[in-house]
């Protein structure tokens, strides 16, 4: 068992679960954002405003962007402890892994909320 | 004459490695690259590598030939060889400790971590255990690795993660015992392996695969082990 | 002399194959500090190679098997001089062991009832011989020897022995009053010399197929147990016995296992003839592996080969179907297309007999501790020191060994010998002391090869040994023309005692491996060659064409090669089972 400190989950099949169920809501929303956008080829800001002001397509649009979030942190995770550690560039790897790991959420914490101020500010 | 282009590191005399030029005279037989090494060796015995069976059972002559992982002693060189030319180099992503010979332990380790031994908690019969064709025919494609390390030194998770991701050998073995149904510690092996790392590394690239000399399929076996963790959490 | 590291131990043991890994899994076990030295990491020995199965009277396939039939079958196939306690032993104990193996998670196939799988092998008959033939031997599909030697790996793994992989015993340590006290053994990665020292050590370190150009043997069977034993003067038996398997395949040397007969292949001539109906019309292809090995000579002999030179015979197997090569042989099939191009599915494999497997070794007793004689020819014990597996000659074989047998030998013998020491261990064998001057022997060995200017290669003079001993101790020998092998042997031994080392570096260093391995080769060939000469009649698979018949007057007993003198003496044969009556030498026929 390997544990690791900045993962949030601990666990294997957390982040595999996350990233899968994720994906499919991601899917599921692009197939449904994609829908209007060819089903309504004269689409304008009204009816665009119109349908997002729907509360399910809100609470909808709200998983999306928590899955995206979700999705890019478990991958991004996993991208730095490939390839930031002191095995293939030294010694200062975990140092600088620990300040890009801050980067990564702090930016995905600003765009969850923007998100967030987006969708519910329609 | 066949050009072979070798991987030479001595840390005694050598800074750093370097690859040296050789011809060798094949006449014209398919021979086998173990075969081409071992004249090589026979002119200059510095030139340094394992091997032992030289019939692929005992996977000691694994070595990476024209960029591919494979076991020298059956691998003819018509497989391999493109314009004439053979390269050989060590197994990649793991420290060199001479020629071709590469520092196994940290492979080793990880084989050892999913406790590749069967556990069973109930006394055990006078005679042999009984397991029906079917529950050991679920053991063929995974008993018959060798640990030559083709797979998990051709895996890139395996490259960046050595000490954490077990790697493809490992998981086979891990899931050979999962899957005997004389094996009860199923779940004490499993939750061992429940973290981001020893199963989750994989990423489905399966250049394990492709290089296996023995035909296994560890992106196979791992997928099983992932849907057992699955079939645990939920 | 520089003194150079001591490490110490319980117990070590010299080898990592099925021998010495079943030695070391019985004494840490124990609680013992067990240590193993193996020159390759233990899964890459040659007890991976074995093919065919494990022989044991389970009464799996036929519920009235008999322990007592395998050791009929044993006694005869030895030619009467197997020692018929120890292969009591090894009969009636090894269910026993293989049912400990399938415990510790060997894979082995399966009946529809799920118990273990057993097919016939050759030697192999039911009711002492009138029964027809038995299916004895367990397998793991034709993988037996890895599944099996991966398994007690992994018990190893268990029980938290110590590896010492890729170390080389140089040579044993033995004291002034000839008990042994340890090896001296290099570090390959570093190539430091160390000396290790043990309460007991065992030799469990394989068999010598490489002093014949053309073996099954894997590169590692250079016969350094024999090598040491014979360096420390001790004596060995029955060296002359080497087994030429009939199916090694053409060209190559790799082995196809006698399972393929077992599962109804058999051999044709180039008249696809199935000849070996006029040579043992019983057993027909699964008679003894001597008696089908000459008769394949024969054949080739007298010009009924196959292929271009004639030089080689056929196994047929297409016969069978490609579903049960594929299930019962498919390392068999993979082999033969890599090796042979040729595919069993659809053409038969070109096999001829290929030496395979070394009868003699260290003589032990049944607890496996290793014999020397004392001036009035008595077995005397060689304290510290214990043999197992192919090494070792306890005898089970004797002048022929059956298929199946050598991994019974070892998991059997590898646990005596574990049993015996933990319980020597337990009554309290001191720790033997040794002194400088007993390292010296071995430390000028190692200096004389660090510091050599000149000399012939190690690869031209292995070349040389290798055809010296294929052409003048084959299947079929003569005296005169062994004399003439061993003239050649003695010039040879001169220049390998000079032999050259050109690369002196410490790390890794296979070439200095290789020299080592080189001189152990050479004096397992020179004691074969000697004895072989000596023992004037023909007998398992010493077979001679100037003395053809077996000569139970004077030659009913083991031969022991005495080093010092380059002396051939006798030992008895056991002849006394404990539980059964005595088999009483008869006509070998099948």
């Amino acid at each position: 068992m390997v544990t690791a400190v900045t993962n949030f989950g601990r666990s294997g099949v957390a982040d595999w679960l996350v990233q899968r169920v994720g994906g499919v809501i991601l899917l599921l929303w692009l197939c449904f954002a994609g829908a209007i956008l060819l089903g309504n080829p004269d689409l304008g800001y009204q009816e665009w405003k119109a349908v997002f002001e729907a509360t399910w397509v809100r609470i909808f649009s709200l998983a999306a962007l928590l899955s995206l979030a979700a999705h890019a942190w478990v991958g991004l995770w996993c991208t730095l402890t490939d390839y930031i550690t002191p095995r293939l560039i030294g010694a200062h790897a975990n140092l600088l892994r620990g300040v890009l790991v801050l980067v990564c959420i702090a930016t995905l914490f600003i765009y969850v909320v923007w998100g967030i101020q987006i969708i519910w500010g329609i | 004459m066949l050009q072979v282009s070798l991987y030479r590191y001595n840390p005694e005399t050598d800074s750093e490695p370097f690859m040296q030029d050789l011809e060798v005279d094949t006449g014209g037989r398919d021979l086998m690259v173990l075969d081409v090494l071992e004249m090589i060796k026979a002119s200059d015995p510095s030139v340094t590598f394992r091997r032992s069976c030289r019939e692929g059972v005992c996977g000691s002559d694994g070595v990476n030939m024209n960029g591919k992982n494979g076991l020298a002693c059956i691998t003819p060189l018509s497989e391999t060889v493109r314009n004439n030319k053979l390269v050989v180099r060590p197994l990649p992503g793991l420290p060199v400790v001479r020629d071709l010979v590469v520092d196994l332990e940290l492979f080793y380790q990880q084989y050892e971590k999913i406790e590749p031994y069967l556990q069973n908690h109930n006394p055990a019969p006078a005679i042999e255990r009984l397991q029906s064709p079917e529950e050991r025919a679920k053991l063929d494609g995974l008993y018959e690795c060798i640990l030559c390390a083709c797979c998990s030194t051709s895996c890139p998770s395996f490259w960046w993660n050595p000490e954490r991701f077990i790697g493809p050998a490992g998981l086979l073995q891990s899931y050979r015992f999962l899957a005997d149904s004389r094996d009860t510690a199923t779940e004490e092996r499993l939750a061992k392996l429940d973290d981001p790392y020893s199963v989750f590394r994989c990423h489905g690239i399966q250049n394990c695969v492709s290089v296996c000399p023995k035909g296994l399929n560890p992106t196979q076996a791992i997928g099983k082990v992932r849907n057992l963790l699955l079939q645990r959490a939920t | 002399m520089a003194s150079i590291r001591t490490i110490s131990f319980d117990g070590v043991i010299v080898g990592g194959g099925g021998a010495g890994l079943r030695a070391a899994l019985q004494l840490s076990q124990s609680g013992y500090e067990t240590a193993v030295i193996s020159k390759v990491f233990p899964t890459r020995s040659h007890t991976v190679s074995a093919q065919g199965g494990i022989t044991c009277a389970i009464a799996s396939m036929d519920p009235e098997d008999d322990w007592r039939w395998h050791m009929y079958d044993t006694v005869k196939g030895s030619d009467y001089i197997g020692d018929q306690d120890a292969i009591e032993y090894m009969c009636s104990v090894g269910p026993e062991a293989v049912f400990e193996l399938e415990h510790m998670g060997l894979p082995f196939s399966r009946t529809e009832q799920g118990r273990i799988y057993q097919r016939p092998f050759g030697g192999q008959s039911k009711n002492f011989g009138e029964g027809g033939q038995a299916a004895r031997t367990c397998a793991a599909a034709d993988r037996t020897g890895h599944a099996l030697l991966h398994t007690l790996y992994q018990g190893n793994i268990k029980n938290r022995t110590v590896f010492l992989n890729e170390w080389f015993a140089v040579d044993l340590v033995k004291n002034q009053d000839g008990a042994v006290t340890g090896v001296i053994a290099i570090c390959m990665e570093t190539g430091e010399t160390v000396h290790v020292k043990s309460r007991a050590t065992v030799f469990a370190t394989g068999g010598a197929g490489r002093i014949y150009a053309s073996t099954t043997n894997a590169h590692i069977n250079t016969g350094d147990g024999i090598g040491m034993a014979l360096r420390a003067d001790l004596p060995v038996q029955d060296i002359e016995m080497w087994q030429f398997h009939p199916t090694g395949i053409a060209g190559a040397g790799v082995l196809v296992t006698e399972g393929c007969r077992g599962e109804g292949g058999y051999l044709i001539n180039r008249d696809g003839e199935r000849f070996m109906e006029r040579y043992a019309p019983n057993a027909k292809d699964l008679a003894g592996r001597d008696v089908v090995a000459r008769s394949m000579v024969q054949e080739i002999l007298e010009g009924r080969g196959c292929g271009p030179e004639a030089d080689h015979v056929y196994l047929k197997l297409d016969h069978l179907g490609e579903e049960v090569l594929q299930s019962r042989l498919p390392g068999i099939c993979e082999l033969s297309k890599t090796f042979a191009h040729a595919d069993p599915v659809k053409e038969p494999v070109p096999v001829v007999p290929t030496c395979h497997y070394m009868m003699g070794g260290i003589p032990t007793n049944v607890q496996g501790q290793a014999l020397t004689q004392d001036s009035g020819s008595e077995d005397r014990v060689v304290e510290g020191l214990y043999a197992c597996g192919e090494v070792a000659c306890v005898s089970v074989h004797g002048a022929n060994r059956l298929g199946g047998n050598s991994l019974l030998d070892l998991v059997v013998f590898g646990r005596a010998v574990g049993l015996h020491m933990e319980t020597a261990l337990r009554e309290g064998i001191e720790r033997r002391e040794s002194s400088e001057s007993d390292l010296e022997f071995s430390m000028t060995r190692l200096n004389r090869l660090n510091r050599s200017q000149s000399g012939d290669s190690v690869a031209e003079l292995r070349k040389d040994l290798q055809n010296v001993m294929q052409n003048h101790f084959g299947v079929f020998r003569n005296g005169e023309f062994m004399r003439e092998g061993i003239g050649k042997l003695a010039e040879l031994r001169e220049r390998i005692e000079q032999v050259y080392l050109p690369d002196k570096s410490q790390a890794y260093n296979t070439a200095r491996l290789e020299a080592l391995e080189l001189q152990n080769l050479m004096g397992v060939a020179e004691a074969t060659a000697i004895t072989a000469e000596q023992r004037r009649e023909s007998r398992g698979a010493h077979a001679r064409e100037d003395f053809q018949e077996r000569d139970d007057h004077n030659w009913l007993c083991h031969s022991m090669y005495f080093p010092a003198e380059g002396r051939v003496g006798k030992r008895e044969v056991n002849f006394a089972p404990k539980s059964v009556e005595t088999f009483q030498p008869k006509m070998r026929s099948y």
